[in-house]
């Protein structure tokens, strides 16, 4: 009776157990902290509640280059997740690596998943889709680069709170806000992304030879240009004037605009949610200011943020592949698409998705929304504008950054700054081609 | 009578330590053996394209200009850290050990500060430091002083021996207040009636007697300033600005866990190993020779 017993127990236990094993589980992971990682939990569980085959477990694995680190070593030891968000600076690590990554494209067709490139916006998919138009990592949270002001200030200062276009435009309401007692007219967040490489695609230069990196691994910085130059020279010259406040390499920038303490500020659109919840200021956000005296500008700019890559793994199997393609087309679904655009701030990324957004008519509340994909689509890509792929841009930016620093320090004129930039930088591109030929 | 305790059995001491020399093979010995490996290899981030290169990733570092700057940050860091952190505690600890009334409050303020994590130390004084926000800026603001730390280098340096020391005061004055407890008051008493003053009978009485002490916390002071200011670097400055506060050890976590080049990682923390190592070894050959026990 006892043993009866003891077999129906165990029998009743592994009848509960065997349900949770049929459905394949899919480890992505991210680096989406606070209230985006509960978005990213809520897409999540929106897929795994839609379909019984595959669980998706979305796990956060610290900031971009922690959680890259993490997944390298995860790789080494033969167990890398299915799915890795990749800042775009990691772009070119991820593309070098050959048997850790399976191209997007490839687990599409491989899953016989549709899967149609051009329903993607061509700047986004641009950057993450190699020259023979195959894309390699799916975007999920690309921002770009746009220009804020504090139109409480520029009306205390008696100035109407229209945005200044142009730089040469920026620099005259920087004085007349600093002489009408602003202690801060201008700030910025991520310097290199907005000063160099946006400037750089805003202005249609190139950041470096081979299509910013795109046609090659041998590639060199062009960041010693003239125009590269004289701009650099410029911030320089308001740092020392008082008028430019350099606020740190992150978002440390976002702070000083949203606390009311400066009165223009060029960062990320993702910034708008803490400007928004902080509440303090009466703002408004606009295209990057240009110089216009340069042909051609503004062309359009380039997105940051990040993607996801599809990791290979020893003894994965083709129906796990199957799980990661459908997830992936979730999540471009327009609906999807349109809930996570206007939810974070980041571009929608299918045209699709844009469409369905324009007709509800949030952009109609929220202007700001709408101008971060007019800014990327504001003219066709050109081979200058499409984005970049650097090796080693964690280091290399790092490197532009720091002789950015010794620029707004007063510590080195520009022209030699900009010049040890390409030296320095052009070291670190010929180690990654070194470590990947 | 003897106090060793003699095993009559053959293998249980060995039993006994396996487990720990097992630790300390898996987590010590091995990571160490692999970053030896690393540091003649140059890999991609993946380890799928691994060359043996020889010596050529330690002759790219001493070809780095930063990096031998690094050094100079790094001796200049830990000089400060090492001699501020000593004198500061010395002269608490005597002040202290003096004290009657209430001689356990400020004990245990003074102790405090060692519970705290290093990382969490570091954000604590960027906060009071931070150029827009610090109290300590606003402070320095009405004395004239433009402290911007996130631009110069100089006080980004200061941020972080500060932050660094702060910590390391707790540890040097506990060490401190029991070396001057076991100090026999009849030598002071003595000193006294042959017409020493205080700052004579700390000198040639009191300080000496210390040395034990003082040496101690000089080896400790110095490793701590090596390696585990690495937690208040790494919350404040992050190396910078233009690398003024990347010392040695911050850089080795830069390049390979940031910049994914693990060759040039490990060749770092193999020379790091090789300076550590030197120091100490210099330190118990010639400082201890001036110690008297």
């Amino acid at each position: 009776m006892r043993v009866r017993l003891l077999v129906a127990a165990l029998g009743a236990a592994g009848a509960f157990a065997a349900p949770a094993q049929a459905q394949t589980e899919i480890q992505w992971w991210h680096s989406m902290g606070g209230a985006l990682g509960d978005r990213v939990s809520e897409l999540a569980g929106k897929f795994n509640a839609s379909q019984k085959d595959y669980k998706v477990i979305a796990t956060y694995k610290g900031q971009y280059p922690v959680s890259m680190t993490a997944a390298i070593a995860a790789f080494r030891a033969g167990n890398a997740p299915h799915i890795l968000q990749v800042f775009e600076v990691g772009t070119a690590t991820m593309m070098a690596a050959k048997g850790a990554i399976v191209p997007v494209a490839t687990v599409m067709r491989n899953a016989r998943e549709p899967f149609d490139p051009k329903a993607y916006l061509p700047t986004v998919a641009g950057y993450y889709t190699d020259l023979k138009g195959n894309m390699l990592s799916l975007p999920f949270n690309s921002s770009t680069a746009l220009f804020y002001i504090n139109k409480d200030a520029f009306k205390k200062a008696g100035l109407e709170p229209v945005a200044p276009k142009t730089w040469k435009e920026l620099v005259t309401t920087a004085e007349k806000l600093k002489a009408a007692g602003q202690a801060c007219p201008y700030t910025t967040s991520w310097p290199s992304w907005v000063h160099i490489e946006n400037f750089s695609a805003w202005h249609n230069v190139p950041i470096g030879t081979r299509q910013n990196g795109m046609g090659g691994l041998d590639t060199t910085f062009t960041i010693n240009s003239s125009l590269h130059v004289r701009h650099i020279a410029m911030l320089g010259d308001l740092a020392q004037k008082g008028l430019f406040s350099y606020a740190g390499r992150t978002n440390q920038g976002d702070a000083k605009f949203s606390s009311g303490e400066c009165a223009m500020f060029t960062g990320s659109a993702s910034a708008q949610a803490g400007i928004r919840k902080a509440g303090k200021v009466d703002w408004s956000v606009h295209f990057l200011p240009y110089h216009d005296d340069v042909k051609g500008a503004p062309q359009n700019s380039i997105i940051g943020g990040a993607s996801l890559w599809v990791m290979a793994s020893k003894g994965r199997k083709p129906d796990e592949y199957k799980g990661v393609a459908k997830f992936l087309s979730f999540l471009s679904r327009p609906e999807i698409q349109m809930e996570w655009h206007t939810k974070t701030g980041y571009v929608p990324i299918t045209l699709a998705a844009f469409e369905l957004t324009r007709k509800s008519g949030y952009y109609d509340g929220e202007p700001g929304a709408e101008l971060t994909v007019k800014q990327l689509t504001n003219k066709p890509p050109t081979a200058n504008s499409k984005g970049l792929r650097f090796g080693n841009f964690v280091q290399g930016r790092e490197v532009i950054e720091e002789e950015m620093e010794a620029v707004f320090a007063g510590k080195k004129d520009a022209k030699t700054a900009m010049n040890d930039a390409v030296t320095r930088g052009n070291e670190v591109l010929r180690k990654f081609q070194a470590a990947n030929k | 009578m003897e106090k060793r305790v003699v095993f009559r059995s053959a293998w249980l001491p060995y039993a006994l330590l396996a487990p720990q020399i097992a630790i300390t093979i898996v987590f010590f010995f091995w990571p160490a053996a692999q970053a030896v490996w690393f540091a003649f290899q140059l890999q991609d981030a993946f380890g799928l394209n691994t060359e043996f290169v020889g010596l050529q990733n330690f002759a790219a570092l001493f070809a780095d200009q930063y990096y031998l700057a690094s050094f100079r940050t790094t001796a200049i860091f830990s000089l400060l850290v090492a001699s501020s952190g000593i004198a500061i505690s010395l002269l608490l600890a005597t002040m202290a050990d003096r004290v009657l009334r209430g001689a356990l409050a400020y004990k245990t303020l003074l102790i405090w500060p060692y519970a705290v994590a290093p990382a969490i130390a570091g954000v604590l004084w960027a906060f009071m430091f931070a150029p827009s926000i610090g109290i300590v800026t606003y402070v320095l603001k009405g004395m004239g002083v433009d402290w911007n730390w996130i631009l110069k280098g100089d006080q980004a340096m200061l941020l972080v021996v500060i932050a660094s020391v702060w910590k390391q005061i707790s540890y040097n004055f506990l060490f401190f207040l029991a070396g001057l407890q076991s100090i026999p008051r009849s030598l002071i008493e003595a000193a006294a009636i042959d017409g020493a003053g205080p700052l004579r009978r700390f000198w040639t009485v009191v300080f000496p007697l210390l040395s034990p002490t003082t040496f101690f916390l000089l080896v400790v002071n110095i490793v701590y300033a090596f390696f585990d200011t690495f937690g208040v670097i790494d919350a404040t400055t992050q190396g910078g600005p233009a690398q003024a506060t990347q010392i040695l050890v911050y850089k080795v976590y830069y390049d390979g866990v940031k910049a994914a080049d693990l060759g040039g990682s490990s060749a770092q923390s193999v020379i790091l190993m090789f300076i550590v190592i030197t120091l100490t070894a210099i330190q118990f050959r010639y400082v201890e020779r001036k110690v008297q026990y």
